[in-house]
């Protein structure tokens, strides 16, 4: 009976093929939107970096506000102060250094102006940080390396450039010793890198999470001294003292993105004795006013705090969910239209012996059958939500949306699933016919 | 084979009870050509709903094939009609969508039979109402008197106990009409139970016996 069932769904959406249309595009705008924001989702929760995501910990120190909590759970805040920052990268310098490695990060910003006076000054992304930032997140190179301590240390004006700007300004060559201008001062390039995209950019996730790496990345120390732009977060619980960038350094502002690489669990604990001991230090000086509460958080737990529990991720699915539910309330309606709008064939299949089950399966196949042509429709819809999304953040996301077997297979499932679920009042409501009803003349 | 005793079916409303069939008990035997007939109102179409188990009644008994319908489930009872009975309604009833063959051919589906089976039967039966060249066609291009006979060929496909018809030329010219009269007389000539619910004395009495309805009763059976 399942293909006599099927050929009577053709005939029936053959026949009233507007009507049919609406339901088809419902489901394929329910499916398309919920399958283009899991795939959001799905980019925004995977492990950026799964060679390392276990022994790369984000650093939090407690030194917010002794009248507030910086969150209302308790979690210290996820930046650090230009003190802290230092003061901690400074102890990667001693004998017996806290971590494998560490790095103080934040956002910035260059225009950069070619050589060529055929070109324009162009704007850059950039990022400060120090020499181990490359090491630590397995960054690739794609001619010579990152920077050293001493360069970190004497301030060097030295700069790693991403491939996309070595290409803009150097044709792709190799321009490691070239002098490059940025912001009005000359740069060395050390390093440029190969394709590196890691989804989302965990090491700091204030804005766009999953934008482009900087194009640009040159010593922390430079941010100080070149009083660089900054770009990213900046929170402050108390006000500065004082004017100029001195009196900014010596806040209590939160700005910074701090990384430790901790390869086992003994190191991690050390690493937090390290921690508390620098709070104690620093509650004797007056600050770190608040109980202890310093943490390290490896990559994972960090997304799962930053992304799964907060906006965009459970946003986005939750909107997804939404729109799909609508456009199913919407099937709903069209199918109980449709479905008793045939009340009369109902009755008259009754008669000719059809049992309410007989009918309840011809309805619920018909069902099945919108739902299959919605899920078509809602892999197609997927696809142009996705094309769009590249449209929007660009081919760094490019080859990471997933648009495969199974991804078509799971939006086929869902909207076959999604449709019988809509079905099921309708169609109950179809073998509910009193047969009797419909046959008078 | 049909026997119905003190058949009773009320219909209640919140202010009011409608009593459509009282205390109807009839006999139908194998072979027989009976009328049922009377004025609007007078009970017949709860009489034809209720023979044809499209309905449930109140009060009495109804055995079909020696088989108490009473206490069947759905299930049960769709079986039941699917197998001994046959209906022709007044308005076809055709499926729109679905050419002579598809029509003639639902009932058998919901018998269970193989395609084989299905095709033998509906070239069969179509050959009989002589429509064996239209299968086809769509209703919407067959004449009244010829949807009728498409009516009546899903009627007899499923070779039920006795067909059940309501008024089945009420919607036909009186040339068209007698044409249907005429093959359903052949049919009935051929052994088949044919119980007919009409206001129209004329056909009435082609039926061999007539039973009168009266305000749910029965007023008078009388022989044509």
């Amino acid at each position: 009976m399942f293909a006599y069932y099927v050929r009577l769904a053709a005939i029936s959406i053959r026949k009233n093929a507007v009507m049919s249309a609406l339901m088809v595009c419902a489901v394929a705008l329910g499916i398309g939107a919920c399958m283009t924001f899991a795939n959001i989702t799905y980019l925004l929760a995977k492990d950026p970096i799964p060679a390392k995501s276990d022994v790369l910990y984000a650093v939090q120190l407690d030194s917010w506000s002794p009248d507030n909590p910086y969150r209302a759970d308790g979690t210290p805040p996820p930046q650090l102060t230009y003190l802290d920052a230092t003061a901690l990268m400074q102890a990667q310098y001693a004998d017996e250094p806290p971590a494998l490695r560490q790095a103080a990060m934040s956002g910035t910003a260059f225009v950069v102006e070619p050589d060529s006076k055929d070109e324009r000054p162009f704007d850059a992304t950039g990022r400060a940080t120090y020499g181990g930032f490359f090491a630590m997140f397995d960054v690739p190179f794609l001619f010579g390396q990152g920077w050293d301590a001493e360069a970190d240390a004497g301030r060097e004006q030295v700069a790693v450039l991403s491939r996309a700007v070595n290409e803009r300004l150097f044709g792709g060559e190799n321009s490691v010793g070239r002098n490059l201008r940025l912001s009005g001062s000359t740069y060395r390039v050390v390093g440029v890198l190969d394709n590196w995209k890691p989804l989302p950019k965990f090491y700091d996730l204030n804005g766009d999470a999953i934008g482009n790496p900087a194009d640009i990345f040159v010593p922390f120390s430079l941010m100080a001294a070149l009083e660089l732009p900054r770009r990213g977060n900046t929170n402050c619980w108390k006000p500065l003292d004082g004017d100029g960038i001195e009196a900014f350094l010596a806040s209590e502002c939160i700005w910074i993105q701090f990384w430790a690489e901790l390869p086992n669990e003994a190191e991690k604990l050390r690493y937090l004795a390290f921690l508390d001991n620098y709070a104690r230090e620093q509650k004797r000086l007056g600050r770190f006013q608040r109980p202890l509460n310093n943490r390290v958080r490896d990559v994972n737990e960090w997304l799962d705090d930053r992304i799964e529990g907060t906006e965009p991720a459970t946003m986005l699915l939750a909107v997804g969910a939404m729109f799909l539910a609508v456009c199913l309330l919407n099937t709903v309606g069209l199918l109980l239209a449709k479905f008793l709008g045939r009340a009369p064939e109902i009755g008259l299949r009754r008669a000719l012996g059809a049992s309410k089950r007989a009918v309840f399966c011809q309805y619920l196949v018909e069902s099945g059958c919108i739902g299959m042509l919605g899920g078509a429709g809602g892999v197609a819809a997927a696809w142009f939500g996705l094309r769009g999304i590249e449209a929007l953040f660009g081919d760094v996301i490019a080859n990471l949306l997933v648009f495969d077997g199974a991804m078509v297979a799971l939006a086929v499932v869902l909207a076959v699933a999604c449709t019988l679920a809509a079905g099921l009042y309708p169609t109950w409501r179809a073998c509910n016919v009193q047969p009797a009803a419909q046959l008078k003349a | 084979m049909l026997d119905m005793q003190n058949l009773s079916k009320v219909y209640r409303t919140d202010v009011v009870a409608t009593h459509a069939l009282r205390e109807v008990s009839l006999r139908v035997e194998e072979g027989e050509f009976v009328a049922v007939a009377g004025p609007s109102g007078s009970g017949k179409s709860t009489f034809l709903n209720i023979a044809g188990l499209l309905e449930a009644f109140d009060d009495g008994a109804y055995r079909l094939d020696e088989q108490d319908v009473s206490a069947l489930n759905d299930y049960a009872r769709s079986q039941l009609r699917n197998r001994k009975i046959g209906f022709i309604f007044q308005s076809f009833n055709l499926i729109p969508d679905l050419d002579v063959f598809d029509n003639v051919d639902v009932p058998l589906r919901y018998r269970g039979f193989k395609a084989a089976e299905r095709k033998k039967r509906i070239e069969g039966v179509l050959e009989t109402v002589g429509l064996a060249g239209r299968m086809k066609h769509l209703p919407a291009q067959l004449s009244g008197g010829q949807q009728q006979r498409v009516a009546i060929a899903r009627a007899l496909a499923g070779e039920p106990r006795f067909l059940l018809a309501d008024e089945p030329t009420g919607n036909l010219d009186s040339a068209t009409a007698a044409g249907v009269m005429d093959l359903l007389d052949g049919i009935h000539g051929e052994g088949a139970t044919i119980i007919m619910v009409t206001h129209d004395p004329g056909l009435a009495a082609r039926a061999q016996r007539i039973v009168r309805l009266a305000d749910g009763r029965i007023a008078a059976t009388e022989a044509a």
